[in-house]
């Protein structure tokens, strides 16, 4: 009988080292082959199992295909939306590069919907306006509603064909760092992963390492999120001395199925779908009159939450109802199915002839691991790099979202940096050398795996979980105040204190899911705290973070990115600083829709 | 109300065969089987291991032998099956532990098929264009989230381990019937193999089996005649 891991640990030296295998991953595993530089994919799944894969609406880009439509348009409303908050000069990176990026991956195979002359057919989604907000645009570029699914497959399939190395169900659970932490100026020289099928450590040593590990929903009780989204990139490096920046701005998706939270896809509204309360209105009227349904996600979920508390959820619940029956069966069946099934599926309902229950839902990470335009991470709020270490997709904060993120932006996020990451780290891989490499860097991560399964009594993983899940929903949710996030911020001490005497049932090397989760829960603690202290921090409302004691945004202190450290040895986190945004082309504004 | 839920151990650690193991397990109507494995997981015995991620039925990770029918088990509500849930590992794979099973050989298939776009780069900046009528050929296929379900209810590859499967002909008629392709024959040759296309009886199971909905024995029967065509 073993303790969850083995003692022995292989050495395996590469240039490369990509930590994830979604979208952002896989695009920069693809770029790193094409360049002839030796790469190791971890992802603790298999890639094609990747959250990427969910997605479902569409990736805006400004091609124009089917009305007027320029990348500034694209740019602009990706910084109102964003509520000023986006770093200017990465939105018009986006924005510019989303264009080559679609038209890259159809030419990779991928088979978007086609209009009547064969061109990528486009759509509208929330946020997404002409000639800088006049009215919606069709900018979406959509496979029915499996866009994220055929993104996945298509890039994993040119994967194969050019030959990329992955280390399927390897577990990340450290960085190795040379010279210090990055807080110490350290660089980042490899990976400690786990190989979930036998319990090994093995020690990649690398020029260049990436995480694209996606975020971390997980920490909130109604998700749209993976199981797997358990913020493990963000938290490593947190542990390493790197910033986490923006963690307070984390998006709530108007549409989940109640109760638990799968999405229900904004695509139900770009095809001219309905929000409608108890009496049966569209109540977007009086919140955002212009684009109505298909204002930004942010406000559509407060209107919800508003109307809820005002009584006008359905039956007084606290829900209200998407309605798609006027779209009729053909649009529903053929450009909605895989919600269709869900609303079959997960509630009984059918959504040709009934509505839609549905509650926000915890959906996505705005903030995450900082970095710069070459997807480098930062290690200071100067802008100051950690040599070795890059991050793009959801783990990772450039920033173009800002305090919100518009639907269909987090697959361009993914698609524009993890290509640009490829391309950075292939440069960086052609002209240094590999690092020294450090013996026994397995050692700390081992220490702390073998306490947590060797401890004959403690609290179970799950308990702890339900808590955290519990208070980030009720007190770190679409609304928040000094008093909740006080009481979240006491309670994750609580948590923490108790993870100390965590407790994993299953002893064995083999396929141990059961220390893993207990991982998993050390990574969302952490992302949990750095997300209600940032957001106890900024004493204003911008974007998702909305403080009804301090209802109104405050451009003069908060017109800033938020880095927040850990503390060390488990103390709460504290130190706190603010990094500039960038503005180039629009000055900030009010947000109004 | 409670269910009995049945589930199949094995750890190669200590066991020298599986064996069943039961648990009763309070649940809610609109629960899936998922839910149900989860509560059995943190409730009673965290050593019950079975993979899962996305949980609402496009990632693929957790299709089990569910009451002896293959199915994603987070699309599954247990008032579809009784007070009695049995679940096991998908069958004709390797058994890691419990209802893990190894997925290398059913993925190693997959990629024998070339499931990739094979296409001359097209002259200019834009992209390939493609009727609608063209991309409708081979909607059906590019569905497939790999999940293994088909493959693994098939007598075909029950009798025999080296047929490629169902999965890998859906992905294979995935590019052999799109329009951009250029590497369809080479696929058709792959498949025409004795372990190729003919091993299919055209039983049905696989569609049965399959969570997205793909009319499977249409896609292999499409590329058997295609096979036979060439």
């Amino acid at each position: 009988m073993s303790s969850g891991i083995r003692t022995q640990a292989t050495s395996i030296d590469v240039d490369a080292i990509v930590v994830g295998a979604g979208g952002a991953g896989l695009w920069a595993a693809l770029e790193l082959a094409r360049e002839g530089v030796p790469t190791a994919v971890l992802t603790k799944l298999y890639p094609t199992r990747s959250h990427t894969g969910a997605a479902q609406g569409g990736v805006c880009a400004a091609l124009g295909n089917v009305e007027e439509d320029h990348w500034e348009w694209h740019m602009f409303d990706t910084i109102k939306g964003g509520d000023y908050l986006a770093d200017q000069d990465a939105a018009e990176v986006l924005a510019r590069e989303a264009i080559p990026a679609v038209i890259e991956l159809e030419r990779m195979g991928l088979p978007f919907n086609r209009t009547p002359d064969g061109k990528i057919d486009q759509r509208r989604f929330g946020g997404h306006t002409r000639n800088f907000g006049e009215g919606p645009v069709r900018r979406s570029c959509y496979a029915a509603d499996r866009t994220g699914h055929m993104i996945l497959q298509t890039l994993y399939q040119q994967c194969i064909k050019a030959g990329v190395k992955f280390y399927d169900e390897y577990h990340v659970v450290d960085l190795v760092f040379e010279g210090g932490n990055a807080d110490q100026g350290g660089r980042c020289s490899g990976v400690v992963g786990y190989k979930i099928a036998d319990g090994t450590l093995h020690v990649l040593r690398a020029k260049a390492v990436l995480l694209a590990t996606g975020g971390y929903g997980r920490a909130w009780r109604v998700t749209s999120n993976a199981h797997s989204l358990t913020g493990d990139g963000m938290s490593l490096a947190w542990r390493r001395g790197v910033p986490l920046m923006d963690m307070e701005f984390y998006q709530f998706h108007p549409t989940g199925i109640v109760g638990i939270g799968i999405l229900l896809s904004e695509a139900a509204r770009g095809e001219g779908g309905y929000l409608i309360n108890d009496e049966g209105k569209r109540f977007m009227e009086t919140y955002a009159p212009k684009l109505m349904e298909l204002a930004p996600r942010d406000m559509v979920s407060r209107a919800m939450y508003q109307e809820i508390r005002a009584g006008r959820g359905i039956g007084g619940k606290d829900y209200v109802y998407l309605d798609v029956r006027h779209l009729g069966r053909k649009v529903i069946e053929e450009k909605l199915p895989d919600i269709t099934d869900f609303a079959r599926v997960y509630q009984g309902v059918e959504p040709i002839s009934e509505p839609v229950p549905v509650q926000p839902t915890a959906h996505y990470a705005m903030g995450g691991v900082p970095t710069n335009l070459e997807t480098e991470v930062l290690a200071s709020a100067g802008g100051s790099v950690v040599p070795g270490l890059f991050a793009a997709g959801e783990v990772a904060c450039v920033s173009v979202h800002g305090a919100n993120r518009l639907g269909t932006n987090s697959l361009v996020d993914l698609l524009v940096f993890g290509k640009r990451a490829g391309k950075r780290m292939a440069a960086i891989c052609k002209s240094t050398a590999l690092p020294r490499g450090t013996t026994g860097a397995e050692g700390a991560v081992r220490d702390e795996m073998l306490a947590l399964s060797t401890r004959p009594t403690g609290v179970r993983p799950a308990e702890i979980r339900r808590a955290l899940a519990a208070v980030m929903m009720d007190n770190v949710g679409v609304y928040r105040d000094e008093a909740l996030l006080s009481a979240a911020i006491a309670e994750i001490g609580r948590l923490k204190e108790e993870y100390t005497r965590v407790r994993v049932e299953d002893t064995g090397s083999v396929f141990n899911t059961d220390l893993l989760e207990a991982r998993e829960l050390g990574y969302l603690l952490d992302t949990a705290e750095a997300t209600a202290v940032s957001a106890r921090a900024r004493k204003e409302s911008r974007g998702a973070h909305s403080r009804e004691d301090f209802p109104d945004r405050d451009d003069a202190k908060f017109l800033a990115h938020t880095m927040i450290w850990r503390g060390s040895d488990g103390a709460p986190a504290e130190k706190i600083d603010y990094k500039p945004v960038v503005i180039t082309k629009f000055e900030p504004k009010p947000r109004i829709y | 109300m409670d269910v009995e839920l049945r589930i199949q151990r094995f750890d190669p650690e200590t066991d020298q065969a599986p064996h069943w193991q039961s648990f009763t397990v309070p649940v809610e109507p609109m629960d899936r089987v998922l839910d149900v494995l989860t509560r059995a997981k943190e409730q009673f015995d965290g050593s019950i291991t079975f993979r899962r991620s996305c949980a609402h039925g496009v990632c693929g990770s957790d299709a089990l032998m569910i009451n002896g029918r293959n199915r994603l088990a987070c699309k599954l509500r247990v008032e579809q099956l009784g007070r009695t849930i049995t679940v096991a590992p998908l069958p004709g794979l390797p058994v890691v532990k419990d209802l893990v099973v190894d997925m290398e050989g059913f993925f190693g298939k997959y990629r024998s098929v070339m499931p990739f776009l094979v296409a001359a780069e097209p002259e200019g900046s834009g992209e390939r264009l493609q009727s609608a009528e063209q991309r409708e050929v081979y909607d059906d296929t590019t569905k497939c989230i790999l999940c293994a379900a088909c493959t693994t209810s098939c007598p075909s590859f029950w009798a025999e381990p080296e047929y490629v499967g169902p999965a890998a002909i859906v992905n294979a008629h995935r590019f052999i019937f799109d329009s951009r392709d250029e590497a369809a024959h080479e696929r058709l040759e792959i498949l025409a193999d004795e372990d190729g296309v003919w091993r299919c009886r055209t039983t049905f199971n696989c569609v049965e089996a399959c969570p997205r909905g793909i009319n499977i024995t249409k896609a292999i029967l499409e590329v058997s005649a295609a096979v036979g065509a060439r």
